[in-house]
């Protein structure tokens, strides 16, 4: 036989007997995880423990809310983002002066980073999860003033009720502008810096929040927003956050 | 040309030298081989069912549950193999609580085979996936993230060839741009290469270098951005080739069967995602024929 015959006989019985596998059918499809099906016994053990160490701890009451509080409850400032910008300050405050020797002048987080009502009634520590499930930290920024009139028309733009504290009083005219924008009582002075407390998230530009950078200094609280929230909770009998004047429009 | 020659031609010695040996068992009809891949994506720690009262998800999902269904189809055939696409953790209070532990020991008790990393598997930074690999028993594929200069060097690899009844199966992992999405303060010395140059490179290795049967992409790079050049599952799908079903995750697309695309050579490849939180579990069948008869535009697709 030449090399050609080998190879032909060669490549006959690949064919008919060793060649590899072909694929010759796919089938896809999806299937529903629901009640028809019964829970694995063992995994259902298994996971119990664990169930119950976290529910026992989540479903502790540590405050009690005399209305239910909502993200959508006004057009620019809110009673829940009111509760949560200040609660950053007074939880935030005490561990940045003590650092640092300054004080935080203004809060800003983001109205979408609350993900979850307050119900009227006990608050457990669930609560807190609850709007805030997420682990995003404390942070605090050094910004000027050119930077903060940044922010005062970002938030007239953004045209939602991101959270600021009590600290700030921003008013837009009836285009929604920004007609006027004080801190502490004073207008913003271009030069002066401003120590802003806000999350790391916003920080790097979450929400499209570009005005964190260039900055006069960044100081991370490693203090987790949730904590603040629980710690505050814990401190506070009753939740009776108010809606206010903080940030309004104008009507003529 | 001339290498294939050679190929060729050690190949027919090769096979010559195993005909003198072989007997008539041999000749046999060739079965049919099954081949089944479930899987899941962005189940963010959603351990437990949704309660009767959820507005959007009442009564669904649940790890307990989803074991049952596993363990039944692994009882069906035992040619399966379980993977998930990323998005691992965050999500519930066990992950808040355990950081994870909970999460990969039962994705372990479950038997999952691989899994790739998600955005979201940063959320404790990569010390806190890292302290978590020891509760692991599966192991993790991502050809895009180059981790050597973090604590996860060594512990993710380009891609794994697992063999099921004979069949070669090579999966590879893509994860999506931390850069914007993750805090570099988590994600640290993670290096991100971009998807479809690497799924090329992968594709190449594992269909012609390594002769998988199988190539199958776990992917965390969403599905698709409508009016966006952003890299997503099917644009993968259209700029590569040899790549069988690319499984998916992070956009939480809940796909009711998974979609068939033309690879750049115009032959087909699927690629499917089943939302999230363990609501469903994906199920693609593979079907082999020992080499004879297959149309020359490929398998027939039923989905």
């Amino acid at each position: 036989m030449t090399i050609k015959q080998i190879f032909n006989l060669c490549f006959f019985l690949l064919i008919f007997s060793c060649a590899s596998p072909k694929l010759s059918k796919i089938e896809g499809k999806r299937i529903d995880i629901d009640n028809t099906l019964e829970a694995n016994a063992s995994i259902e053990r298994f996971i119990k423990p664990y169930r119950e160490h976290l529910n026992k701890n989540m479903d502790s009451i540590i405050s009690y809310a005399t209305e239910t509080y909502s993200k959508s409850d006004g057009a620019y400032n809110t009673a829940l983002g009111n509760l949560l910008a200040d609660a950053i300050f007074d939880e935030g405050n005490p561990i940045f002066n003590k650092r640092t020797g300054k004080n935080i002048d203004l809060v800003l987080f983001n109205h979408g980073g609350i993900r979850s009502i307050i119900s009227q009634g006990n608050v457990s520590i669930r609560t807190a999860y609850q709007v805030m499930p997420f682990e995003n930290s404390t942070v605090v920024v050094g910004l000027k003033g050119a930077q903060i009139n940044d922010m005062m028309t970002y938030l007239s733009k953004s045209k939602r009720a991101h959270p600021v504290s009590r600290h700030l009083q921003l008013e837009l005219n009836k285009n929604g502008d920004v007609n006027s924008a004080t801190i502490h009582g004073l207008p913003i002075d271009d030069s002066k810096i401003y120590y802003v407390a806000t999350n790391d998230y916003l920080y790097n530009g979450g929400d499209g929040m570009d005005f964190f950078h260039p900055n006069e200094g960044l100081y991370v609280l490693n203090y987790k927003i949730r904590d603040v929230l629980i710690d505050n909770f814990k401190k506070t009998d009753t939740l009776k956050p108010k809606r206010d004047k903080r940030f309004i429009q104008l009507k003529d | 040309m001339k290498r294939r020659q050679f190929i060729q031609k050690s190949t027919a010695a090769t096979v010559l030298a195993g005909v003198s040996g072989m007997n008539l068992q041999a000749f046999t009809p060739a079965k049919t081989k099954k081949i089944t891949i479930l899987h899941t994506n962005d189940v963010h720690s959603h351990i437990d069912p949704f309660g009767p009262d959820d507005g959007r998800n009442a009564n669904k999902g649940g790890v307990a549950r989803r074991a049952t269904l596993v363990n039944a189809i692994r009882k069906e055939n035992p040619n399966t193999l379980l993977l998930d696409a990323g998005d691992i953790f965050q999500g519930t209070p066990y992950f808040n609580y355990y950081g994870g532990e909970l999460e990969f020991k039962l994705m372990s008790m479950l038997k999952y085979d691989l899994a790739t990393i998600g955005n979201h598997d940063f959320d404790n930074g990569i010390d806190g996936l890292y302290a978590q690999i020891p509760h692991a028993d599966f192991e993790f594929v991502s050809a895009n993230y180059d981790f050597s200069n973090t604590v996860m060097d060594t512990h993710v690899k380009p891609y794994k060839i697992i063999i099921k009844d004979g069949i070669k199966i090579g999966i590879f992992g893509l994860g999506i741009k931390l850069e914007g999405l993750v805090d570099k303060n988590m994600y640290k010395e993670t290096v991100y290469h971009d998807p479809i140059e690497k799924a090329q490179d992968m594709s190449r290795i594992l269909k012609e270098e390594q002769n998988c049967d199988l190539v199958i992409c776990l992917s965390h790079i969403g599905y698709e951005y409508r009016n966006s050049d952003k890299v997503s599952d099917i644009k993968l799908a259209q700029a590569t080739k040899d790549i069988d079903l690319i499984i998916g995750g992070h956009t939480h697309t809940f796909l009711s069967k998974p979609t068939i695309e033309k690879n750049s050579v115009g032959n087909n490849v699927l690629v499917n995602q089943v939302g999230a939180y363990g609501l469903y579990l994906g199920k693609v069948d593979f079907y082999f024929n020992a080499g004879k008869n297959v149309k020359a535009d490929g398998a027939t697709i039923v989905v």
